[in-house]
Order: C-alpha cells, then sequence, then structure tokens
C-alpha cells in the first residue's frame, strides 16, 4: 500500500531526527555534563561508570563530535544506551526495561479502557441528545476538571485506606510475598494494586472521549446516509453504527495521541500510588542528574509517539476508504 | 433480470393497478412549537394509486421535501405532524402510518415505502461498501435470506440499473454521481415496495444522466409496478413522467391535475405562472412571462390566499379569505385552491381552457439541452413518438 510506505518514510526521517537530537542536545549545553553528573552522584560513584560517563559525553577523550555521533549510533543499534548514574552499575538499557512494563501495562490499559468506555458513553449519549443521558457530560467533565492529585488522593483515602477494597502499600505489588514473574501469585498481586490507579485515570480522562464523541455523533447524524439507515428500516443497533462508524474516525487520531503519552508514563499517578514506572524513573534521573538514563527514557518516548502515530495511520486507513485513494 | 418480478410478494390479494395505496388526508407539518412555529405543510392531500407516477412540483421551500418526510415519519427535529391522516394500504392490510408503533414502522419502511433521497453525493455512507450497504437492507427485512442469496439479490439489483457486480466492493466515493443514484435507485427496489417516495432524485446530474435514469425508472416501474411519488421542482419533467401532479406553493396544493390536463389547462394562476416559464419545444414562440415577485417566507405568509401578491388575476376576496382545495369538474380528477374557480367568479380566459380530448397522450416539453438529448435518442422509442403525434 503506497500510502503507507510514504508514511513509513516520514516516520523514518522524523526517527533519524529525533535520535540525532537527543545525542546533540546534551553536548551543546553549556558546562560539562559530566561534572554535573558527578556532582549529584557524590563520591561513591564507580571509577568504571565515570570512565563511561567521559566516554558517553567525549569529555577528555578527544574524540571530534562526529565520531562519537557515530559511535552513539553504533552502540544505539546494538541497544547499548550507556550506564545509569543513579542505578549504576545497571545499564540505563536494564533500567528502563524493568519500569517499562509496569508503566505500558497500567498506563496503556487504562488509556484503551477510557478510550473505548468514553466513545461507547459518546455515541450514545449523542444518539440520545436531549434526553436525561446528556446529565453523564457535566458528571464526567467534573472528575476531569478536579485536579487529578486531588482525586486521586480522595480515591486512594476512601477505597484503600477506609473501604479497604484495594491494597494501600504501594510498589505495584506485595513486595513481601511475591517475586516479579509469571506467577499467578504475583500477577494477581499486580493486578490488584493496578486497579485502583487505572480507575482514577479513566476517571479522569474519559470525559474527552466522551464529549468528542458526542459531538461527531450529533454532526453525524445530521448526514443524509443516517436518514437513509433510517428510512431503510434498519434496526437501530445498525442506524447507530452508520453514524458511529463516520463519527469515530477524528476520535482515532485523538487516542493515538494518547496511547503515545502512555509510555511517557502518568507521572502523577505514578507518585500518588508510588508506582514503579517510567513517570517515576523520569523524575528521579531528573533530581539525579542522571544524563543517560534521561537521555535513554526520551528516546524511549520518541519510538512510542512515532509506533502510536504510525499505528493510528495503519488503523485509519483501515476505517476510511476515502484515505486509500492514490493521490 | 425480469425473474424479480413478483417472485418475492407475500401472499395475499394481488395489487390491482388504480387501486389506491397511499391517502393522504389534511396533513399538516409545523417547524417549532407554539406561535413561532413556521407551517411548513398546511393541509395537504394526496392520493397515490398502484403503478401511478404522482408528481409533486413546487419552488424551494414549498413543502415539497417535508411532505415527503412527513409521510415516512423521518421528519427530523423541530419537525412535527400536526394534524392530517396516512394511510396505506399494503396487500398484507391497512396501515395507519402516523398511527403506527415503531416496530411496525420500521417494517413498512423500504419493504412497502422506500425513499430515494435528494443527494446521491450523501445518501450513501462513505465508508461503507455499496455492497454491504445493499445487503443490510435485505439482511434487516429478509431474514430467510443466507449471506449468499443476499450478495445474488445484491449482485442481481445492481444489474436492473445497468451495474456491474463487481461494484458491489466499490465505495461510494469510487463511482460517478450517476452511479451513485442508480445504486440507490437499486437499493430502494431491494424489497420491491409498492411505494416509491424520489425526492428530487435527479437534480444533482446532467441532462444526460438524468435522462437516462428516468428511463429506466419508468421501464422498472412498468414491469414491477410500484407506485411513485416523485418531487421535484421541474414542472416540466413532471409533465412528461407523471400520471398526475400535484403543485404545491407556500406549503398548500393549489392544483392537482391529471398530467396532461395540468399541461393543456392549467387551473390555478401559479401553475399558468409556472407553465409559462419553460419553452414549449413546438408550436408558436411566445414570450416568456415567468412569475413576479418570489415565493412568500413561511414565517409571514400573506393573508388570504398565499399568492396573491404575485397573482395578477388576485380579487379583493383573494387577499382577505384563503381558497380551499376544490374538485373541479372535469374528465378526470381534479382540483384547485383559487377563488376564480369558485363558484360565483368568472375565470380568466388562460385559467378556463378546455381540457384535452385525448387525455392518454404524453407531451414532451423539454428544455433545450434535453431536446437535443431527445433527437440523437432512439427514433422507435415510442415515448418520442407519442409526443410527436400529440404535438
Amino acid at each position: 500500500m503506497p500510502t503507507l510506505i510514504r508514511r513509513l518514510m516520514f516516520y523514518a526521517v522524523t526517527a533519524f531526527v529525533a535520535i540525532s537530537m537527543n545525542f546533540f542536545l546534551p553536548h551543546m549545553m553549556p558546562g560539562n555534563p559530566v561534572q554535573a553528573m558527578l556532582a549529584a552522584a557524590g563520591p561513591s560513584l564507580d571509577h568504571r561508570a565515570v570512565a563511561a560517563l567521559q566516554a558517553q559525553f567525549g569529555v577528555g577523550t578527544g574524540q571530534s563530535l562526529m565520531s562519537q555521533y557515530w559511535s552513539y549510533w553504533i552502540n544505539l543499534l546494538h541497544g547499548d544506551l550507556g550506564i545509569s548514574i543513579s542505578h549504576s552499575p545497571d545499564t540505563v538499557t536494564t533500567v528502563i526495561g524493568s519500569s517499562l512494563w509496569w508503566t505500558v501495562v497500567l498506563v496503556g490499559t487504562a488509556t484503551v479502557l477510557s478510550f473505548i468506555i468514553g466513545t461507547l458513553v459518546g455515541t450514545i449519549v449523542g444518539w440520545r441528545r436531549g434526553s436525561v443521558l446528556d446529565q453523564v457530560l457535566p458528571t464526567a467533565t467534573f472528575f476531569q476538571a478536579i485536579p487529578y492529585f486531588f482525586l486521586a488522593t480522595v480515591f486512594l483515602y476512601f477505597f484503600a485506606e477506609q473501604l479497604h477494597w484495594f491494597p494501600a502499600d504501594f510498589k505495584g505489588y506485595d513486595t513481601n510475598n511475591y517475586v516479579i514473574g509469571w506467577n499467578p501469585g504475583f500477577i494477581g498481586s499486580a493486578v490488584q494494586h493496578a486497579i485502583l490507579p487505572a480507575l482514577t485515570i479513566v476517571v479522569s480522562s474519559v470525559a474527552g472521549w466522551i464529549v468528542g464523541m458526542r459531538n461527531m455523533m450529533v454532526t453525524t447524524m445530521d448526514e443524509d446516509y443516517v436518514l437513509v439507515a433510517q428510512a431503510k428500516g434498519l434496526p437501530n443497533r445498525r442506524v447507530i453504527y452508520y453514524a458511529a462508524r463516520n463519527a469515530v474516525l477524528p476520535s482515532i487520531s485523538g487516542f493515538a495521541n494518547a496511547l503515545s503519552f502512555v509510555v511517557a508514563g502518568s507521572l502523577l499517578t505514578e507518585l500518588v500510588f508510588s508506582y514503579p514506572g517510567l513517570g517515576n524513573l523520569l523524575l528521579s534521573a531528573v533530581t539525579n542528574v542522571d544524563y543517560p538514563l534521561i537521555q535513554g527514557i526520551f528516546l524511549i518516548i520518541t519510538f512510542a509517539v512515532l509506533a502510536a502515530n504510525l499505528l493510528a495511520d495503519t488503523v485509519y486507513v483501515l476505517l476510511d476508504p476515502r484515505t486509500r485513494q492514490e493521490a | 433480470m425480469s425473474g424479480v418480478v413478483g417472485n418475492k410478494r407475500p401472499a395475499g390479494r394481488p395489487g390491482v393497478r388504480g387501486d389506491v395505496v397511499l391517502e393522504v388526508t389534511g396533513l399538516c407539518v409545523d417547524y417549532g412549537f407554539s406561535e413561532d412555529a413556521v407551517h411548513g405543510v398546511v393541509d395537504a392531500t394526496l392520493t397515490l394509486r398502484r403503478g401511478e407516477v404522482l408528481g409533486l412540483a413546487g419552488e424551494s421551500g414549498s413543502g415539497k421535501s417535508t411532505l415527503a418526510y412527513a409521510i415516512t415519519r423521518l421528519l427530523r427535529a423541530p419537525g412535527v405532524i400536526t394534524a392530517g391522516d396516512v394511510r396505506f394500504h399494503g396487500q398484507d392490510g391497512d396501515y395507519d402510518l402516523l398511527a403506527a408503533d415503531g416496530e411496525t414502522m420500521r417494517q413498512l419502511r423500504w419493504s412497502q415505502l422506500a425513499v430515494v433521497f435528494q443527494s446521491a453525493m450523501n445518501a450513501l455512507n462513505p465508508v461503507l461498501t455499496v455492497g454491504s450497504q445493499l445487503t443490510d437492507v435485505l439482511k434487516a427485512h429478509r431474514p430467510d435470506l443466507d449471506r449468499h442469496a443476499r450478495r445474488d439479490r445484491a449482485a442481481e439489483l445492481l444489474g436492473l440499473v445497468g451495474i456491474t457486480s463487481d461494484r458491489l466492493s466499490s465505495f461510494p466515493h469510487e463511482l460517478s454521481g450517476g452511479m451513485r443514484q442508480r445504486v440507490m435507485i437499486a437499493m430502494a427496489l431491494a424489497l420491491e415496495p409498492e411505494v416509491l417516495i424520489m425526492d428530487e432524485p435527479t437534480t444533482a446530474l446532467d441532462v444526460v444522466t438524468q435522462r437516462e435514469i428516468l428511463e429506466e425508472l419508468v421501464g422498472l416501474r412498468d414491469r414491477l409496478g410500484f407506485a411513485v411519488l416523485f418531487i421535484t421542482h421541474d414542472l416540466s419533467l413532471l409533465i412528461e413522467l407523471a400520471d398526475t401532479i400535484a403543485v404545491m406553493y407556500a406549503g398548500r396544493v393549489v392544483e392537482y391535475a391529471p398530467a396532461t390536463a395540468l399541461f393543456r389547462s392549467p387551473r390555478h394562476p401559479y401553475t399558468a405562472g409556472l407553465l409559462n416559464s419553460f419553452p414549449s419545444l413546438h408550436g408558436k414562440r411566445v414570450a416568456m412571462t415567468g412569475i413576479p415577485g418570489s415565493p412568500p417566507d413561511l414565517r409571514h405568509v400573506p393573508a388570504g390566499c398565499p399568492f396573491n401578491p404575485r397573482c395578477r388575476h388576485a380579487l379583493d376576496v383573494c387577499r382577505r379569505e384563503a381558497p380551499t382545495l376544490l374538485e373541479l369538474p372535469s374528465a378526470g380528477r381534479r382540483a384547485a385552491s383559487c377563488w376564480l374557480q369558485t363558484e360565483g367568479y368568472i375565470p380568466p380566459e388562460a385559467l378556463a381552457l378546455p381540457e384535452p380530448t385525448h387525455a392518454g397522450a404524453r407531451i414532451v416539453a423539454r428544455t433545450g439541452a434535453l431536446a437535443a438529448d431527445l433527437r440523437n435518442s432512439d427514433p422507435q422509442d415510442p415515448q418520442i413518438e407519442a409526443a410527436g403525434s400529440a404535438l
């Protein structure tokens, strides 16, 4: 499909630019990043880590910027992102790898759920425009409007502390009794710990999907083909599908945007629930001036944004036949 | 494709051509409520017979489409039916369409009353294939057909309007305007409805395509025997196509007559004005007069007869009191809503022409562009021959 090949080339160029920026930005900053990191890490830092850092940032090695850039690419292609200062001697890849899945599973599931629930509710509210169901809108918007950390704290207080519906110890799972792995105990515990944070994400973000979908439904329902569907005597379900199938298209690009933010992590959620995800990791990397880790996380976020957009493009082409036309 | 005819009709009393199939009595439609309501249709009465083409003519905003949507109960808010009665006399029983519940209405729609909408461009769902839009009708109304049978029937329907079955997997944007309208007509015929309501079905098309589609329509009507309520602003087209014509003005039916009688001897000054707005291809050259002024704003309809400010023959009574639709003496059934045709008043000569004697003859009175097309088409075309003898 030539449309997709064109898009793929666009993404390759974007990825190249983003990866290069990720290399050049720390090198162009005034001062010496290694000095800054060493100062932050204190004397405890492993001498191998110091050497690795100096190599990575080209401080005191006498290498030219271009040859450093070249070895940066070589390392990157080998999956080598350097050594994390704050988690020394672990490599950045390992550190990110252990946080990434927590975030992807928690925020990813919550985002997908929020999109599905919001779109379905928006479809029905739009279809029944003017009925009592319109009250869903102010209710949902209310939960989106109150500050997230407040909402999360209130949920935490009531559902975990007071009602004990969910565990109130927060490490992503019960660290005392289970080890990470494919065992039912761990998975059960992780799910139990994830429900409340996921719920807060869904509750605080679902209004956007509802409002967007409802408005598109109201517009689409004025289209002639929806009237035709009614005139054809199709069952209501099919008539709603006629409208919703068209109304959902703008939400798809919004969904791709939301997906790309999944990997960046929901910083506030992870903070309130002490969740071991990427958001928390990024925060600690910033406070510890852990440049290799920050760079690594940025790289992962960049890739996630590109991947999500590619996915959206693909889905869009599948859903809207008009985009398949050759330009 | 003649196998289509009648093979899926439900058992029952056979439809006799000429029987009344759709009866609209005193139908009123308002847009909005209370004093601000705009009266879109006022006291409309129409009768549609089996196999008949009933033309509904009028300018934009005269309530033609509103009437059609009201009959099928597809009016969108703020349109409301405030009075009247719509009866459908189907082969399996009589239905009061305005009182029917949602499920009855859903079943009647398309299987008995199909609609071809104004803009074929927007009437097809852009994200679904032509095939799936044809088959979902069958799926909803003919649950006994399996997937394969539905597909075959859809292909057969496209064949009916001269489109090859490989177009089933096309999306609407891949078809031309004329093809989309054919698809819509094929879709409308999917369940062999008794009544086909066509709301300006050819307005967006060029005259050649328009002609082809109308000829197909007439052919299909002759074979399948459905009745057509044909809505258009093009009176000249109706004179050629329709058996009976109703002319609407400001939401009211002002004249109702057999097509030939209406053309030869209009009884309402508005009809006479419309007929004077397009040239005849044959006969004497006459100056086109048209109708002075413009259609009334439905929020401020003039008192008395709504046409009086534009009427050359308006009397005092026309400004005071609205006339009612009165049956007039005629060979066929005709009526007009004009004081001049009421007892005690003498209509001017132009509104009292004698009716044509051989009422069966078709009249061709088309605009120049279509005339060129006519001359290029098959000289054996019976319609054109009939036209030649009539004029």
